[in-house]
């Protein structure tokens, strides 16, 4: 697809919201920020439920809003996951799917509902009242829901912010499901660090109304003016392949590029992509390739830059891994002892990182 | 034990329940919506003058009534004006009258009711194609089948207990405007304590059957 684009200001409880972005045409954009910053607003102005006096907003070649005129929210191809489900209460679940498609036109509906059925694992579930389901399958309706009008975008709105933690376990696996097979572009406001971890290839971060920054995520991780953190430190993210397996050891083998990491074993398929998340504080330096260290991984990297941290004595410095920024944390010290400085190659030893499915 | 004047005045209470009930469906769904969707001054000024029957005495609605539909009054010179004489004293100008003394009894409970439907799914059939009144009539309406239920009941009921507005409006003509209450009235008028307990224990049973009924529907709601 053609890529979104938007500008919107709009009043907004106490202060404006002034956005302007273009996002790409597929994969999972994650809007991020603290609650009362904007996000939720955001989407709703894309689904039309909120009225801009101005903006534009171009999805495709299909142009919503220019202006002050504006295409009414049902005559937008969106599906909208709401926070609470936001199910037909007086509808059986099958009901609520075809809700939406009953009113498409013929050229715009899907051929069956099935594959949509067996993707969120809602069959069983068809003749239930939403009354009679739990959150978590509620959730996993409402996807469904919005997916069978066959949207040319999918608005999320914190889908998982009601959930206890089990029932987000529950849901999590699915939502990851659609970032890989679905071709529509998926908008994903949360305020969840994981979930933005777990599932955005590109976000965006707002703050009191305003952009903070936006962009591929591993570029915005890495920013030198505010290395975002992602929870409780600064971090890296990166799409790794599964290279193959250690069974004697337990360990799984994952490629970057041209360099290996290897890692706990996990259940997954060979070849599968799997994002890895490495914390700033996790990654050292060294000149040598070590030996007779415990530690597994080293990876021949870069230095781009060294941005100061919040404490004086450290910095974070950015290092390129196979074109890739990954953030390491070191103190001053070291640095000046080892002489590290920009465009030098260097050794990164990583003892630990999270895989993130 | 009731006579042929008592049930003409049953048979002209009941149609002329039925005709209010169905005319206040009409004129106060609309009320009722905008109510539940608007804020401001406007709509707090309407929701005020829809209350008003709630405390003003039937008699003075009844007498303004009185004086707008007589031949001097604003609307009876409409009604002369196009041809159809005065109301007062006609079964129409009975309707006109139990249309705005029950009005309340129909927008409150409609708009509490659609107040409570909420804009989570209004908004949500939105997304999913619904033009406003496809949504209005395929989830604001069934979502709020109990409340209209209600509304419809009250109304039916409290204009069959309408007395004071009739005697002053209507008087007091066989099958024209002699209902249920102003024939028990009657009754006691006459010292005929027999009749008036007949038909005053047939509207007693009426109201406890039509409150009983009502339990039976709220209790049942929207389940699963």
């Amino acid at each position: 697809m053609n890529g979104i684009e938007l500008r919107f200001r709009h009043a907004y409880e106490g202060f404006d919201l002034d956005v302007a972005l273009a996002l790409p045409g597929s994969g999972v954009t994650a809007v991020f920020g603290p609650s009362g910053c904007g996000k939720t607003t955001l989407l709703r102005l894309v689904a039309g439920l909120e009225a801009a006096r101005e903006g534009f907003l171009r999805i495709g070649d299909d142009i919503w809003q220019d202006g002050s005129r504006m295409l009414a929210p049902h005559k937008r191809r969106i599906g909208y996951v709401f926070q609470d489900a936001n199910l037909f209460p007086h509808l059986t679940v099958n009901q609520n799917l075809l809700y939406g498609t009953r009113r498409l036109a013929s050229d715009e509906r899907l051929p069956t509902l099935d594959p949509l059925v067996d993707l969120l694992g809602i069959r069983a579930l068809l003749d239930r009242r939403p009354s009679r389901l739990s959150g978590g399958e509620r959730q996993r309706v409402a996807i469904a829901r919005a997916l069978a009008v066959n949207p040319r975008i999918l608005l999320m709105d914190e889908p998982l912010a009601a959930l206890d933690q089990d029932r987000k376990k529950e849901v999590l696996p699915y939502l990851k499901t659609l970032q890989r097979e679905l071709r529509i572009p998926i908008l994903y406001v949360t305020h969840s660090p994981d979930e933005v971890a777990q599932l955005a290839s590109h976000l965006v971060v707002l703050r009191g109304g305003r952009l903070v920054a936006d962009g591929p995520i591993q570029e915005v991780l890495s920013r030198e003016d505010l290395p975002l953190t992602l929870g409780e430190d600064a971090c890296s993210v990166f799409d790794a392949v599964v290279a193959g397996r250690d069974p004697e050891d337990h360990l799984l083998r994952l490629r970057i590029g041209g360099q290996e990491l290897l890692v706990r074993e996990h259940p997954c398929e060979d070849d599968a992509r799997i994002r890895v998340r490495i914390l700033a504080r996790d990654v050292s330096l060294a000149l040598e390739r070590q030996t007779g260290t415990s530690i597994l991984n080293h990876l021949s990297v870069q230095v781009m830059d060294v941005i100061q941290d919040a404490h004086p004595a450290q910095a974070l410095v950015r290092l390129s891994l196979e074109g890739s920024p990954l953030l390491a944390r070191v103190t001053h010290r070291s640095l000046n002892v080892l002489g590290i400085r920009p465009g030098m190659r260097v050794w990164a030893q990583v003892k630990t990182m999270a895989l993130l499915g | 034990m009731l006579t042929s004047e008592d049930w003409g005045a049953i048979r002209l209470t009941l149609r002329l329940a039925s005709t209010t009930t169905a005319i206040l469906f009409v004129v106060g769904t609309p009320i009722a919506w905008w109510l539940s969707r608007s804020r401001g001054m406007l709509r707090n000024a309407v929701a005020a003058v829809v209350a008003v029957p709630l405390v003003l005495p039937p008699s003075v609605l009844g007498f303004y009534l009185l004086m707008a539909m007589g031949a001097s009054g604003p609307i009876g010179a409409f009604t002369q004006w196009i041809g159809i004489g005065i109301l007062p004293f006609t079964f129409p100008g009975l309707v006109v009258a139990s249309v705005l003394y029950s009005l309340p009894f129909m927008v409150q409970p409609l708009q509490a009711s659609f107040e409570a439907v909420g804009a989570g799914p209004m908004e949500a059939a939105a997304t999913l194609r619904a033009s406003p009144l496809d949504r209005f009539l395929t989830v604001a309406l069934p979502l709020a089948a109990p409340g209209i239920a209600t509304a419809g009941v009250m109304t039916f009921t409290h204009t069959v207990g309408e007395f004071g507005v009739v005697l002053m409006l209507g008087g007091n003509i066989p099958e024209v405007s002699r209902v249920v209450s102003v024939q028990i009235y009657d009754h006691v008028e006459a010292f005929e304590y027999g009749r008036a307990h007949a038909l005053a224990g047939v509207l007693l049973a009426f109201s406890f059957a039509v409150l009983f009924l009502m339990q039976r529907l709220r209790l049942r709601g929207v389940g699963p």
